[in-house]
């Protein structure tokens, strides 16, 4: 092979000098704390951590996830979660990125599991992610817990024994969508939507048509668009729905697109004509502030962020998490925090029951089951799902700039309680939304 | 291909399968992940020595995972071997349907009809809500003649499965390459029309080939659904591809074995790469991609190629 100049080949040893040193001094700024001195429990979690959706929920999960297991760790967490760590030994977390495919996040799972030996596992954004991992979690007999994944079918499909999720299912935020869209236009004649087209934006829309149907037999659905997933350009939807009478637009648009979506569709005085509701716009409420048109219908998968009730827990742990990364936090955090604190009363529990020893996997898995706990923002109870899937309050809110302040609010907030929004136990959400939502208690 | 060396092959994956239980489990996971990648890329070997690079030859991955997994949803087939079985005919026949069109084109412009074939899959299959969009559809445990392993069994069946499907890709594979249609596919890269002087259809030929990779692909597809347990339409994404193209430059397409030894050390340094750096895992990745581009330009194949050509004093060819 005689193909390569001088330069060539000086090119090749400097570029493969730079990277070899490098790699190193990465991988020593990453080095792990020393291990504490009790045996520690080893906890793995998994979020996004590059990636489009790391942004706006991985690296908001993760922020959490730091905060709470180091108070956790140091027994600084308020009432009813003083005592240390979990049933008094420490956490001590592993962090994977759950970027790549599902073929990949099988993989790293099986590596928390059976090579780094986790406890426990705490992970998952995507819901297809989650779908992929729960049969491996149980074959594994590996106790995971699903933070941020909006998906029904996780338990609907079958009944789970490893696996549980603190975090309401999406279902909860398309009917309580749809209430309160029916509390501020009793008299909707018509409503539009536009959701990415995807899993997630076609569950969104599904159930929020089913809702509205159920609750508003008269309204017609005018345009349903569907661009597809970070297309960051929306001139022609726009246009569309600038010819249609609706009075609402829907969207579960997040990240880029939920942004790019509310500056072109200002800009082109779409919400002069329409009010948006936007299932998951909480994320960008700080980010985009002004931008976004007073009056924009905003929720956050929960009574989350700025939604959240005044307890003292929620407002030790805004205290904690504006202190360390100078920004509030949204609701993925909010989705870890309850996820950790879901679990952790499940081991302190478990632990009771055997006079403060540490408990066995299948003790905190039973202990799990049906579990009620607080949570930063709202009670959580593992209602559904045979006890595995949690149920909570909700609450919708809309839009206002406070220039005097120049700060971003919501306001008019309503609060939906866990059983006005969510199916019973015993039914689908699909099956739920198609009789009507029956048995749903609203006051 | 001689006997010793079939026999040596033999004895190769035969002390793997024994060694399995005495393994740990994460690992044979992900070299069963690795060997279904594996069958891939030795598809991509036979079009790539014509000079051909399909960047959608996830098409054919895609069709194969979600035949099995629609298989055992649908019509209930449950058998590790009958899954596979269909999932290769399946494969086949997209590739001979779609082969009429895309064995009239060449170069960039293959590549990017079977980038766009693939892509009209994925699109599709994102717009099936009943196939769960983009969330995807879990893939029940199959079984093996009957026998139900679970457990860690289910994972050691589904190892000793991916070897012997590796032997045949292996066996069959070289054969092929051997025989005088196999032997044509230099002659097809370098000139064509020579070829077709030879009184050999080059399209036929092609078509053929394509075929055949297809096949390999939708028996890698079957074999990662079945270690997944889940497909999703990420399967039919051109990064999809772009992996399996990633893949054969890392192993170059001088031989087979190295399409197995590729797939893996790719595998391999993924999952190291992502305990490292958490955050930055990518950058590891390319890093080793991008050293062996300079080092090994050819490929890993080709080192072992080189050594066996130096041994016999030849010097390289």
């Amino acid at each position: 092979m005689q193909r390569t100049s001088v330069g060539a080949r000086w090119a090749r040893r400097i570029s493969a000098a730079l990277l070899f040193t490098s790699l190193p001094v990465a991988a020593v700024a990453q080095t792990a704390p020393a291990a504490p001195a009790a045996p520690p429990v080893k906890l793995g979690i998994v979020t996004f951590l590059t990636g489009p959706a790391a942004g706006p929920f991985g690296i908001p999960g993760r922020n959490s996830a730091e905060i709470m297991i180091e108070m956790l760790n140091a027994g600084k967490v308020p009432a009813p979660y003083a005592s240390v760590g979990l049933a008094g030994a420490p956490i001590l977390p592993k962090f994977v990125d759950e970027a790549g495919s599902s073929a990949n996040q099988v993989t790293e799972f099986r590596n928390l599991v059976q090579r780094d030996g986790m406890n426990a596992v705490v992970g998952y954004i995507s819901s297809g992610n989650c779908l992929a991992v729960a049969p491996v979690a149980e074959e594994l007999k590996a106790l995971t817990v699903f933070w941020d994944c909006g998906t029904p079918r996780i338990f609907e499909e079958r009944p789970l024994k490893y696996v549980f999720r603190a975090t309401p299912h999406a279902t909860m935020d398309n009917v309580a969508a749809a209430r309160y869209v029916l509390k501020k236009f009793p008299d909707l004649a018509s409503f539009s939507g536009i959701n990415q087209n995807y899993a997630w934006g076609q569950d969104s829309w599904r159930d929020f048509v089913a809702a509205m149907k159920a609750l508003a037999p008269k309204a017609t659905v005018d345009k349903e668009l569907f661009p597809k997933l970070f297309a960051g350009e929306f001139g022609a939807e726009i246009s569309a729905l600038l010819t249609t009478n609706s009075k609402v637009v829907h969207s579960s648009f997040w990240n880029g697109d939920l942004e790019s979506f509310i500056v072109q569709s200002g800009a082109r005085g779409l919400p002069a004509r329409s009010t948006m509701v936007y299932t998951a716009g909480e994320t960008a409420m700080f980010r985009l502030g002004a931008k976004i048109p007073d009056g924009t219908i905003i929720g956050a998968r929960g009574p989350h962020g700025v939604m959240a009730p005044d307890t003292p827990l929620n407002k030790w742990f805004r205290g904690v998490y504006e202190d360390r990364f100078a920004t509030a936090p949204t609701y993925p955090a909010y989705h870890m925090a309850q996820s950790i604190l879901g679990l952790k009363s499940a081991w302190d529990k478990a632990a009771a029951t055997k006079g403060g020893q540490q408990p066995s996997i299948d003790e905190v898995v039973k202990a799990f089951e049906g579990l009620e706990f607080e949570g930063p923002s709202a009670r959580i109870r593992m209602a559904i799902g045979n006890g595995h899937q949690g149920i909570a309050d909700i609450a919708y809110g809309s839009f206002r700039f406070n220039k005097a302040e120049n700060k971003a609010e919501i306001v008019d907030i309503v609060r939906y309680p866990a059983e006005c929004v969510n199916p019973p136990d015993n039914m689908t959400s699909t099956a739920w939304l198609a009789a009507g939502m029956p048995g749903a208690k609203c006051n | 291909m001689t006997g010793s060396r079939i026999l040596l092959g033999a004895a190769i994956l035969g002390g793997l399968g024994a060694a399995a239980p005495f393994t740990p489990l994460w690992l044979i996971s992900l070299v069963t992940l690795a060997m279904s990648t594996g069958l891939v890329v030795c598809g991509l070997i036979i079009l790539w020595r014509a000079g051909l690079v399909p960047f959608g030859q996830a098409l054919f991955f895609a069709t194969g995972a979600y035949t099995v997994a629609l298989s055992g949803r649908w019509f209930g087939v449950n058998d590790a071997f009958l899954l596979i079985g269909l999932a290769v005919i399946m494969a086949a026949l997209v590739a001979l349907l779609v082969g009429f069109l895309l064995a009239q084109y060449r170069e960039i412009f293959f590549a990017m009809l079977s980038l766009a074939l693939s892509m009209i899959l994925y699109g599709v299959l994102v717009k099936s809500e009943t196939l769960g969009s983009t969330d995807g559809i879990n893939v029940a445990q199959a079984s093996f003649f009957g026998m139900k392993p679970r457990g860690p069994g289910y994972t050691f069946a589904l190892f000793w499965l991916a070897l012997g499907m590796v032997f045949s890709a292996w066996v069959g594979v070289s054969a092929y390459l051997g025989s005088v249609a196999g032997q044509l596919a230099g002659a097809i890269r370098d000139n064509e029309i020579r070829v077709e002087y030879l009184g050999i259809s080059v399209t036929r030929l092609v078509h053929l080939k394509l075929t055949i990779s297809a096949a390999l692909a939708g028996a890698g597809g079957a074999l990662a659904a079945l270690s997944i347990s889940h497909v999703d339409p990420q399967m039919a994404y051109w990064t999809t591809s772009g992996g399996f193209v990633f893949v054969t430059i890392l192993a170059g397409a001088a031989s087979v074995p190295a399409a197995f030894l590729g797939a893996l050390l790719f595998e391999v340094v993924r999952t190291i790469a992502v305990a490292l750096l958490p955050g930055g895992w990518q950058l590891i990745l390319g890093s080793v991609l991008l050293l062996t581009i300079l080092f090994v330009p050819e490929g890993l194949g080709s080192l072992m190629i080189r050594k066996r050509a130096n041994a016999a004093g030849k010097g390289t060819a």
